[in-house]
């Protein structure tokens, strides 16, 4: 049942990204026609605007968030992805093994990043 | 000249050969066949076997779409022999191979040993925690219609491995346990007399259980009898998320018509016979 | 029985390809793979990049400067055509892999009308959801920057 349960969880984290990934996208590429979180105007990604979400104690939280439930979400799907080219159990605990790390590694990076960015 | 007024028609069959003790891989051979409207490509291949080629060798049975015998790989799609006309496929011609992802033993034959393995470990038998139907095997069970048509589709299941020929996944991960496999346990799952959700739970939510589909949808595709694995298996998936997260309460088994469960034998019933096949745990 | 030597006949990783004779659903898998993995390694390089602003403004609009080059920038809209379709397709998959949208069990009667047609029109809607994004998502990409 272990591999339906983390099935259930990766569904459950698609669907968190549907609307904090959604919200991201809104921000980032709707930032001439709406300018969602964008109080200075312009582009998105210009300094100001980034610095002034980072200010925000709720941006970095979700932020956070969502960079767990992408890497979880990708990482496992790309753990089915590998798993299902037939591999040996060695090899697959080998996988497991890099794909946990890796996206450990990432996660603390990138929320070290946000908490940093709000610490400034 | 190829086509008269009846219809009938030449048809080049490319048949997929392979002998394990003289040829390294399979190869094609090509056969001219005098095809009449109506002829199925079992019919070809006897053709073939009796007037061309007598060393061509596949599995047949009923011959008409209910033993799961002539599964093969027809103008490359996975079906059976005896239930698809020649001329329905095509007017010119006709590839016929063995079912893919299997082992071939021999020509047209694959070898479904592994996939009745798969079947038999997802225990698809009717499980009672409350008493041994063998016990009292006259003794009937209450059924409403909407409580059989829960299973029926699932029921028509042939076991002809065209659906494991046509699912990715199986392509390159022989562990799979497949659509068949898993449309018979969600077929004992959703049957009211069964009571053995929670033991096959292990196998259909395991590692090479429902996760490993993604809804290709092909195995419905391909299916002779309209069996839809791909529906069984996604609502199989409903079924093990809400039993881990607990949100449904499964209901209890039906009870039975006649006396109360048993814990012994009635006086008279026999024993049942042994075993024909060796029974592992 | 004696060991008998038998052809593996396993598709290999064709089988996840396939060609010409394949249904929708199957090709939408395919994608939704190919799409998938590649918004994982984007997503690597993406947390690499965007934690350079927590060491300030200098070091932000360095990098922006750099992944700003007009090859990258359109390989950013890539990035977002590749999110858009995973995403719709994404929701699509939920309902159907949860049972929502496979209809329920019932007598097969030939010609048979499987799961599949009844999901369909979820994967028409998906589809055009997809492509409503796209082009509203490409005129602000395009024009108005």
């Amino acid at each position: 049942m272990r591999e339906a349960q983390f099935w259930t969880w990766h569904v459950l984290a698609g669907v968190v990204i549907l609307v904090l990934g959604g919200l991201h996208m809104i921000t980032m590429h709707l930032d001439g026609l709406w300018g969602l979180f964008s109080p200075f105007g312009g582009s998105a990604i210009a300094w100001d605007n980034v610095a002034e979400r980072s200010r925000q104690i709720i941006f970095p939280i979700l932020y956070i968030l969502l960079l767990g439930v992408a890497l979880f979400h990708g990482f496992y799907g790309l753990r089915n992805i590998l798993f299902e080219l037939g591999c040996g159990k060695g090899v697959r605990s080998l996988i497991n093994f890099v794909l946990v790390a890796g996206g450990l590694v990432l996660f603390a990076y990138g929320s070290w990043a946000a908490i940093a960015a709000h610490a400034v | 000249m190829d086509t008269d007024s009846k219809g009938t028609k030449d048809i080049l069959f490319v048949v997929r050969r392979y002998n394990p003790e003289t040829d390294g891989a399979p190869y094609n051979q090509e056969y001219t066949v005098l095809v009449e409207p109506g002829m199925t490509v079992l019919d070809g291949l006897h053709q073939i076997k009796n007037t061309q080629d007598a060393t061509l060798v596949w599995r047949f049975s009923c011959r008409m779409g209910v033993c799961g015998s002539c599964g093969m790989l027809i103008n490359g799609k996975p079906t059976l022999a005896c239930n698809t006309q020649i001329l329905h496929v095509t007017d010119r011609v006709l590839t016929v191979g063995p079912l893919p992802n299997f082992e071939i033993i021999k020509d047209l034959i694959p070898d479904l040993q592994p996939m009745f393995a798969k079947h038999i470990s997802g225990r698809p038998h009717i499980h009672r925690d409350d008493w041994d139907p063998r016990a009292a095997p006259a003794d009937e069970y209450y059924q409403t219609p909407e409580e059989l048509i829960r299973f029926l589709q699932f029921s028509y299941c042939i076991k002809c491995g065209s659906c494991m020929a046509a699912c990715p996944t199986l392509a390159r991960d022989k562990s799979y346990l497949g659509p068949m496999p898993l449309a018979q346990v969600h077929r004992y799952n959703v049957d009211t007399r069964d009571g053995g959700f929670n033991e096959r739970k292990k196998i259909a939510g395991g590692s090479a259980g429902v996760a490993r589909c993604h809804y290709a949808g092909e195995c419905s595709n391909v299916c002779p009898k309209g069996v839809d694995p791909a529906r069984a298996i996604q609502l199989m998936k409903r079924d093990l998320v809400f039993s881990y997260l607990r949100l449904k309460k499964r209901k209890g088994v039906c009870g039975t018509i006649g006396p109360a469960p048993h814990a012994k034998r009635r006086e008279g019933v026999p024993d049942p016979p042994p075993y024909t096949i060796e029974q592992k745990g | 029985m004696a060991e008998q030597k038998k052809f593996d006949n396993h598709l290999g990783l064709k089988g996840w390809w396939g060609g010409g004779r394949w249904g929708l659903e199957r090709y939408m898998y395919t994608l939704h793979r190919l799409t998938g993995v590649s918004l994982v390694a984007y997503l690597v390089l993406h947390v690499l990049v965007t934690s350079s602003r927590a060491f300030g403004k200098g070091a932000w609009e360095k990098l922006m400067a750099t992944v700003g080059v007009p090859v990258l920038h359109a390989g950013e809209f890539l990035v977002l055509l590749t999110f858009i379709f995973h995403a719709c397709n994404g929701i699509r998959l939920v309902l159907v892999e949860l049972g929502f949208a496979v209809g329920r069990a019932e007598e097969p009667v030939y010609p048979y009308r499987t799961s599949l047609n009844k999901q369909r029109p979820l994967l028409i809607v998906v589809m055009v959801l997809a492509a409503v994004l796209v082009a509203v998502s490409g005129y602000d990409f395009w024009s108005l920057h």
